[in-house]
């Protein structure tokens, strides 16, 4: 399923990834999976393309279709192209009861988009995710790694004009995943 | 009530950095479980402490120690649950923020206790910044040779590992965790065999939640009798509570079990009262899974006793009239909360997070979340409640895993104990306007 580009980590990540790889009994390189998944959505443009599974399937010599059902299954892994910045909302309980349905209403009217869709210049990606574990500082949301609370229109307001004009991807940073 | 145990320290500025840890007796359990103590002395001060898991189930952590199996020449595995997902939960968030090394210490002690020579923290992916906070964590422990060969010449080895997930609810249930961890779909596994007798590649593993692996190392420090002289009955020792929604403080609580829930709620040493001067309505007690009670059977039993902070209390009445403590996430909700519009947000979670094995839950919580959505909209009927009382019924206890009685409970609890709001719904659904986010129904409060 591989497409025409060709996919290789850095060889500072390659080197991340064996350190991980190294970390499982021997024969259970399977369980590196995910922490590769994430590490080729930080090295590949925030998303995970079929040829970037299927690199990642080779470097644990599993079959590729094994990669498909883990990268389809968890929601942190996107299967489409997203913006530089994935703004993701919690909508659960406790956000939910002080007013995320209201910050995200602000948000896809200020962007233009609707939750689940990419702003025309390529910057956003608006997405409601379920409770992030950050009930006590609700409403909130999650960009690259990074947690926004104690929401208000104003704050958000703030955070996305900043984030436009930095204009620079966000989407777990890849400093992030070295360090993991 | 206050009383401290695991956030004893949070206080104190630089506690999360290995120095100033081992500076106010960080690690000295340790030194003393693998000096002076055999790893049977260690699961018997456990047992002796009554202490309970902490995750949500509440089963007795020296017991399921006990259960593991071991056979000569068998790796056997620690893992921490650090999956964090339950909404209005995130105690543990807290403390692997603040305190690190109290995890750490307590994952190496317990590894000692179980004879492990591997654990895995398995922390939820959206947490990567407490990822990387635990991995400098152990960086130093290794530096300063309390992981790694022959800890504290002791000749006891161990590897302390952060796995990262990628955002599913369910691998907070232990044996998809375990399906996690090797890199599969987090499908729950069937049981038997318990995880204790072939969890995490095929091998005895015991899966303990964050807050509960602190808890061994005062554990070891103190003794467990003395751990068990804190609490109240079989409910020993101190629960971090993560208390969220209508109240005027919000936030990670250390208490004693057996704080009565109206000072809990009310006091300013915990959540400091109702938001805006407002009344309460509900409260979910032990994250979202966990029945919701009106506020009268919150604050006092069916039989007028004062509603408690402890597993037995707030588990009186059964589901007629109780709740669970369950992962200590506490929810409260002001007067102007919509029961009917909250409960479909809990839905939506559930039908989103089902993994989809077992065909009660998956079809279930979709059809659940369809009939809320049908009520809410004004095209609800009377039978439409019924019919969500008989799915909810036909889904509790007949899945692999408890996901199905976690989306179950919440509906039941809702009709039981708020019928009267969901009829208003159907009667009047298309008259209500203002559903969005809060509608006030002051005479149908409480059942």
């Amino acid at each position: 399923m591989s497409d025409n580009k060709e996919y290789k980590f850095s060889d500072e990540t390659l080197a991340t990834a064996q350190r991980i790889i190294r970390r499982y009994p021997e024969g259970k390189q399977k369980s590196a999976l995910i922490p590769l998944l994430h590490l080729a959505q930080a090295e590949f443009d925030g998303w995970l393309s079929p040829g970037a599974m299927d690199y990642v399937a080779s470097l644990i010599h599993i079959q590729p279709i094994e990669a498909y059902e883990v990268a389809s299954f968890y929601s942190m892994f996107n299967l489409k192209p997203v913006g530089k910045c994935v703004i993701e909302v919690c909508r659960t309980s406790s956000c939910w009861l002080l007013g995320a349905e209201d910050i995200v209403k602000h948000i896809e009217k200020k962007l233009n988009i609707h939750a689940g869709e990419t702003s025309k210049d390529g910057m956003f990606t608006l997405k409601t995710v379920e409770c992030l574990g950050s009930c006590g500082t609700a409403p909130m949301l999650q960009c690259g790694g990074d947690f926004y609370e104690n929401l208000t229109f104003e704050k958000v307001d703030t955070l996305l004009d900043k984030m436009k004009e930095e204009g620079k991807r966000r989407v777990y940073t890849k400093d992030d995943m070295i360090k993991i | 009530m206050a009383r401290k145990i695991l956030l004893a320290n949070d206080h104190i500025p630089g506690i999360n950095t290995l120095r100033v840890y081992r500076q106010h007796g960080g690690y000295a359990s340790l030194e003393k479980a693998l000096k002076q103590m055999t790893p049977e002395q260690v699961v018997e001060e456990v047992k002796t402490s009554g202490l309970r898991g902490r995750g949500g189930a509440g089963f007795p952590t020296g017991m399921k120690w006990s259960f593991l199996a071991k056979p000569e020449g068998v790796a056997r595995y620690l893992v921490c649950n650090a999956d964090e997902s339950e909404p209005g939960t995130f105690k543990d968030r807290y403390l692997m923020e603040h305190i690190p090394h109290l995890l750490i210490e307590g994952m190496i002690a317990s590894s000692y206790a179980l004879g492990a020579k591997t654990s895995y923290i398995y922390i939820r992916g959206e947490y990567f910044y407490v990822a990387r906070i635990l991995e400098n964590a152990i960086a130093e422990a290794y530096e300063a040779g309390l992981l790694g060969k022959n800890i504290f010449n002791s000749g006891f080895d161990h590897d302390c590992y952060v796995q990262v997930g990628a955002g599913a609810y369910i691998c907070g249930e232990e044996t998809a965790l375990i399906e996690s961890l090797e890199g599969k779909r987090g499908n729950p596994r069937i049981k038997p065999p318990f995880p204790a007798i072939a969890g995490l590649y095929g091998c005895p593993t015991v899966v303990n939640n964050v807050e509960t692996i602190a808890a061994v190392v005062p554990i070891i420090r103190d003794g467990g009798a003395a751990y068990a002289a804190v609490g109240i009955g079989k409910s020993t020792g101190t629960k971090l509570i993560s208390a969220s929604g209508h109240i005027n403080k919000p936030g990670v609580y250390e208490i004693e079990l057996g704080v009565p829930v109206e000072e809990f709620i009310y006091s300013d040493e915990y959540c400091g009262g109702i938001r805006n001067g407002k009344k309460m309505k509900a409260v979910v007690a032990g994250g979202s899974s966990v029945p919701i009670l009106p506020t009268e059977l919150i604050l006092k039993t069916a039989n007028g006793e004062p509603r408690l902070m402890s597993y037995e209390s707030l588990a009186d009445g059964g589901f007629a009239t109780g709740t669970m403590l369950g992962s200590g996430g506490f929810i409260v909700m002001d007067e102007d909360t919509s029961i009917v519009k909250n409960l479909w947000n809990f839905t939506r979670f559930y039908h989103h997070e089902s993994c989809g094995q077992c065909s009660p839950c998956r079809e279930g919580t979709g059809w659940m979340e369809k009939i809320l959505n049908k009520i809410l909209s004004g095209n609800g009927t009377l039978t439409d409640v019924d019919l969500l009382w008989d799915i909810q019924a036909k889904i509790e206890g007949k899945t692999i895993c408890p996901l199905g009685d976690a989306a179950a409970w919440p509906v039941a609890s809702a009709i039981r104990h708020f019928r009267k709001e969901f009829e208003e719904y159907v009667k009047n659904g298309k008259n209500i306007k203002d559903v969005k986010h809060y509608y006030r129904l002051n005479n149908l409060v409480g059942a």
